[in-house]
């Protein structure tokens, strides 16, 4: 019996997290399955009505530009950060003496919330009195640089503090990577006289594809999770513009108070970061359990 | 994976024609550095600076005259929409929230990671694996239903209901950290304790948690980083008066009565990043293991 018990205990341990992530997690990822099933308004309502809220979500103007936002802005924030990121760890990587000086201010905005970074560069990009005021002033008198007003460039606004902030991660990660090449492969390449760059583009970053691949996901997992940087910079405006599928959800939620709209659309977003992440969660899985 | 130790030399030695290189590289990493500390430049000139000295100087100048006014202002003057009481209430509402939000996720985090990672039994790793997926999830799937959730439990725009919903959903990766960590540790250890009469409480006490402290040290910062930083949670869950620092500082920047007052958006600003930017500067290794543990070892 006290043999018995005893084996029991871990499992008594994990259960309480394990039902807490069953209910919190699945259990509510289920209810908002349902829920965008119904037509529920300002209050939730449990009669199914098949796919309504999702022919709404699809045929609203302000669901499409948030889409297309996502795309737009996820694909140009994941090009930039990992090649400026590559490019960062290639140049540290240089026997550089100031390394950990450099390291430490490339890589600081990731420690600031999205929040301060955004209120930063509002500040920064604002049209009267930050760059485009400071380069007028310069005597280049019609210099223009209004992209936080402008509806048709505000999201490239977002795509750079975004940059800002996450660049410096995807250097750490790819250094890491170039420091855990086999050292011995890198001396027999350069006694054969191969020169620096055919070294690194022919055997170090092919090494690496395990890093572009993490470092891709995560920056994919950021750029579908940003809210607080779009409020904070643009507040999602102006007008729509830089609605992002996360704002809209928001919006939705509580302010329109539409949660058949919010659940659809959290759905939706579900389903954009599982095609993502499940293939590879379940590669890195199978990988560890083989 | 997680030190930057032991460069391996792709460059060759210095040669005369290798100097300009050298020098272009130099100059290449400056400009970066000056882009990322741009920000941070501009946000601590504009906040020592008066209204007037912005209206009328660079963005980028140094203030003529340093003033303490606005980093006042925004501790303890600013309006938060009808309230006039700067970021310091809500600066200790982050306090209260982050810390025993940080200490309770991270301690379930080393129970867990230590049963799944020594304790193996069968639906361990399907335990594990259903935890993880929870950290993938975005949470705007959860966010309805969570507010109901705290409202039936009386906990709706309350902080200990902010702490639970940052303590439920950082299980997650708290015990990816944990269970990744105690793997390495081999299961010979556990079986000598047992024979030697040691049961599941006193191996985890007297054996794991000593030999924990750098992955304690990471799990706390990625947790504090993280919860500290929270906008989603804050903004959702809180109400007038227990709102996190992130929520307040949006809120001072995107009122709209009044004059807009720059200084004091950016020492506000400042105040809000402070705590975690402080915790980088300490402890910027293990906040780099922690980033990288997530990502590179899965």
């Amino acid at each position: 019996m006290r043999a018995w018990l005893e084996r029991q205990i871990p499992k008594m341990v994990l259960a309480p997290s394990f039902v807490a992530i069953l209910i919190f997690v699945y259990g509510f990822i289920g209810w908002t399955a349902w829920i965008s099933l119904t037509r529920s308004k300002l209050l939730p309502k449990y009669d199914l009505h098949g796919v309504i809220q999702y022919k709404r979500l699809f045929a609203a103007p302000r669901w499409d530009t948030a889409m297309d936002n996502l795309f737009l802005f996820g694909a140009l924030f994941i090009c930039i950060s990992m090649v400026l990121g590559l490019l960062l760890a290639i140049l540290l990587d240089q026997r550089i003496r100031v390394e950990g000086v450099l390291r430490t201010i490339y890589l600081y905005p990731m420690a600031l919330s999205m929040i301060v970074t955004g209120t930063a560069w509002k500040w920064i990009m604002n049209p009267g009195l930050g760059i485009e005021a400071m380069v007028r002033g310069w005597g280049f008198e019609n210099f223009t640089f209004n992209w936080v007003i402008d509806p048709d460039m505000a999201i490239y606004a977002v795509v750079i503090a975004g940059v800002w902030q996450a660049s410096g991660f995807v250097m750490a990660l790819f250094l890491a990577g170039l420091r855990s090449v086999d050292g011995e492969i890198i001396k027999a390449a350069q006694i054969d006289g191969i020169p620096g760059w055919r070294i690194y583009s022919a055997i170090i970053l092919p090494s690496m594809a395990p890093i572009f691949l993490s470092a891709f996901i995560v920056l994919a997992h950021l750029a579908i999770k940003s809210f607080d940087l779009v409020v904070a910079l643009t507040g999602g405006g102006p007008g729509y513009a830089t609605d992002l599928p996360a704002t809209y959800m928001y919006a939705m939620a509580f302010s329109r108070g539409d949660i058949g709209q919010a659940a659809s659309s959290a759905m939706v977003m579900m389903g954009v970061v599982f095609a993502i992440v499940v293939p590879y969660l379940y590669s890195e899985l199978r990988a560890k359990h083989v | 994976m997680s030190d930057f130790s032991a460069p391996p030399a792709v460059s060759s030695p210095v040669r005369p024609g290798q100097i300009a290189l050298r020098w272009l590289l130099f100059s290449l990493l400056g400009l970066f550095a000056l882009f990322y500390l741009m920000p941070l430049f501009v946000m601590l000139t504009t906040s020592l600076k008066s209204l007037e000295e912005i209206r009328s100087g660079s963005l980028v100048a140094l203030p003529r005259e340093v003033t303490f006014e606005a980093w006042r202002t925004a501790w303890s003057e600013a309006c938060t929409g009808i309230q006039c009481e700067g970021l310091r209430p809500y600066f200790w509402n982050s306090v209260l929230l982050a810390v025993p939000a940080v200490l309770i996720s991270t301690f379930l985090g080393a129970a867990n990671g230590y049963i799944i990672a020594q304790w193996n039994f069968r639906g361990a790793n399907l335990i594990f694996s259903a935890m993880l997926f929870g950290c993938f999830i975005p949470f705007q799937v959860v966010l309805l239903p969570m507010a109901r959730m705290l409202g039936l439990m009386g906990l709706a725009g309350t902080i200990p209901g902010l702490i639970f919903a940052h303590v439920i959903y950082g299980i997650g990766f708290t015990t990816l950290f944990f269970r990744n960590f105690y793997v390495t540790i081999p299961g010979d250890l556990v079986k000598a304790a047992k024979v030697d009469g040691a049961g599941f409480f006193r191996i985890f006490w007297s054996i794991f948690l000593p030999l924990s402290l750098p992955i304690i040290v990471v799990t706390v910062i990625w947790q504090f980083t993280q919860i500290w930083n929270d906008f989603l949670f804050g903004v959702s869950f809180s109400q007038a008066g227990t709102q996190p620092v992130t929520v307040a500082l949006n809120n001072i920047v995107n009122s709209t009565t009044g004059v807009k007052e720059y200084n004091v958006d950016m020492a506000a600003a400042i105040i809000a990043g402070l705590p975690t930017l402080l915790v980088y500067v300490v402890a910027g290794k293990y906040f780099i293991r922690g980033l990288t543990a997530g990502s590179v070892k899965g």
